[in-house]
């Protein structure tokens, strides 16, 4: 009979390109924690969300919002005594979060994450007033008229695209992301 | 004459259009070429990362397999292109699976990666390949005086690549001196600048990037000096935002080294985008060409 694995060896095995070691090999020293940049806007700070895993807290981890604020900076990987790719951990949390619809209420990433690649899909090319779509929403009037004011004075400097950029071969491109992902029906 | 595939990535189009202009213009004074990427497309940033990664591993291979068939290095001046495609090119060379399976989907290109083209940052580029001799000796305007923070950022140097010194890297100081500015001991240069946090994220972007313009301020900087587009983004443009949010009075250029290096090699400032900044660039411009 087949054993379910860990909640720790199910995210070990989504590291698919993580070269580091698995996460419990940690040692819970907090090097990850006192380097990284946002720790004090986390839920759980990377050092006790790897805690978390190692713990089999499934729940507790998906709802926090510690991987959506890694900025992915990799000031913990280069420093982590163990070697663990903790960066691509957060990432690898972000896709298993994404998989399984389960992520914090409220939270943009998700959101944002999914609309960029939405915008890649089909253009070849980022495009940021696409892209503001999907966090303008969540601001407040405050935020959003700071937001506009920010965007007015860069258009003014002709920094802000006014037509989507497109690749030439698009045809090709997402033929070449079927055979990646396949949608079926054609 | 020097060569190479230069991928600008979508930044570069619009937002970033003065590192653009002025990569190409400081480059093509020191006698390298930089020939655009055919038919280029985003090289996934983090975003796609968050999705796919298989997706996002076609969307490097794709351009580097596109530099292979010009039998170029590619060059990146951001230093998120730089990373995801560095990496790409590592794992697909270590995965032969993983490559094989890429490469049937870069057939619909009629592409091949076989990973014979190395990635390079541009400021390696100038470091490395041109030399920091060879940049002095061309210095027309040196820039004597003019007090720079070297902004590494995050992804010119992590993750980890060979053996270079992640925690106390000295190449972007070295290149300020061969201009003739005045690198300072800047504490937070390698500190993150909160990336797409920025978007998602506001209030921790925000206080990242006050953390850095203050530490900059704090150690004599005139201007701070940055090698990545996101970079120069959240910490000019959102200056306003910062000042808002936490009652302070920061007011700091931030520009592209390769538009000090051009004001260094002699080039006219509009050439090199300097005028599309939020933050007035008033005290570098005593340097430019009279």
């Amino acid at each position: 009979m087949a054993v379910k694995p860990t909640f720790s060896k199910e995210i070990s095995n989504l590291l698919h390109a993580a070269e580091g070691n698995p996460v419990y090999s940690c040692i819970q020293c907090g090097t990850c924690s006192g380097s990284c940049p946002v720790a004090g806007f986390m839920d759980h700070t990377p050092r006790r969300l790897i805690a978390m895993i190692n713990a089999g807290l499934k729940d507790r981890v998906l709802a926090s919002n510690t991987f959506w604020y890694c900025a992915s900076c990799y000031h913990c990987n280069v420093r982590c005594p163990r070697g663990i790719d903790i960066a691509e951990l957060m990432y690898a949390l972000k896709r298993y979060s994404i998989w399984k619809n389960q992520y914090q209420e409220g939270l943009v990433g998700p959101v944002f994450s999914e609309t960029f690649v939405k915008t890649i899909l089909s253009s070849g090319r980022s495009y940021e007033p696409v892209l503001a779509t999907s966090y303008l929403f969540t601001f407040g009037v405050q935020e959003f008229l700071q937001e506009a004011q920010t965007a007015t004075s860069l258009m003014l400097k002709g920094r802000i695209p006014v037509l989507p950029p497109r690749i030439k071969r698009l045809e090709n491109f997402r033929r070449m992301v079927r055979r990646i992902i396949p949608l079926g029906g054609d | 004459m020097k060569k190479y595939a230069y991928f600008p990535g979508c930044s570069l189009e619009k937002m970033a259009l003065s590192y653009h202009l002025s990569a190409l213009e400081t480059t093509r004074k020191l006698g390298v070429e930089l020939k655009e990427l055919e038919d280029w497309n985003c090289c996934g940033a983090t975003a796609y990362f968050h999705v796919d990664q298989l997706l996002a591993y076609a969307l490097c291979a794709r351009n580097l397999a596109i530099a292979e068939r010009e039998h170029l290095d590619l060059v990146a001046p951001c230093s998120g292109c730089y990373k995801n495609m560095y990496f790409a090119r590592a794992h697909l060379k270590s995965d032969p699976d993983l490559a094989e399976h890429i490469n049937y989907a870069l057939e619909e290109d009629n592409l091949h990666f076989t990973g014979s083209s190395a990635v390079r940052h541009l400021i390696e580029v100038f470091v490395h390949d041109v030399g920091l001799e060879e940049i002095k000796a061309k210095v027309t305007q040196p820039l004597d005086g003019l007090r720079v923070a070297p902004y590494y950022g995050c992804q010119i140097l992590r993750p980890r690549k060979d053996h270079e010194d992640v925690e106390q890297p000295r190449f972007f100081e070295d290149l300020l001196s061969a201009i003739g500015a005045v690198p300072v001991e800047f504490p937070l240069k390698l500190r993150c600048c909160g990336g797409a946090l920025i978007l998602t994220s506001r209030r921790s972007a925000l206080s990242m990037v006050r953390n850095l313009l203050q530490s900059a301020v704090d150690s004599g900087a005139a201007v701070i000096a940055t090698a990545c587009p996101l970079c120069q983004v959240n910490l000019e443009c959102y200056q306003k935002q910062v000042n808002q949010e936490f009652g302070s009075e920061l007011s700091i250029p931030v520009v592209y080294f390769t538009q000090l290096m051009g004001l260094a090699l002699g080039i006219p400032p509009k050439s090199l985008g300097i005028g599309s900044e939020l933050v007035s660039t008033r005290p570098i411009l005593s340097y430019a060409e009279k």
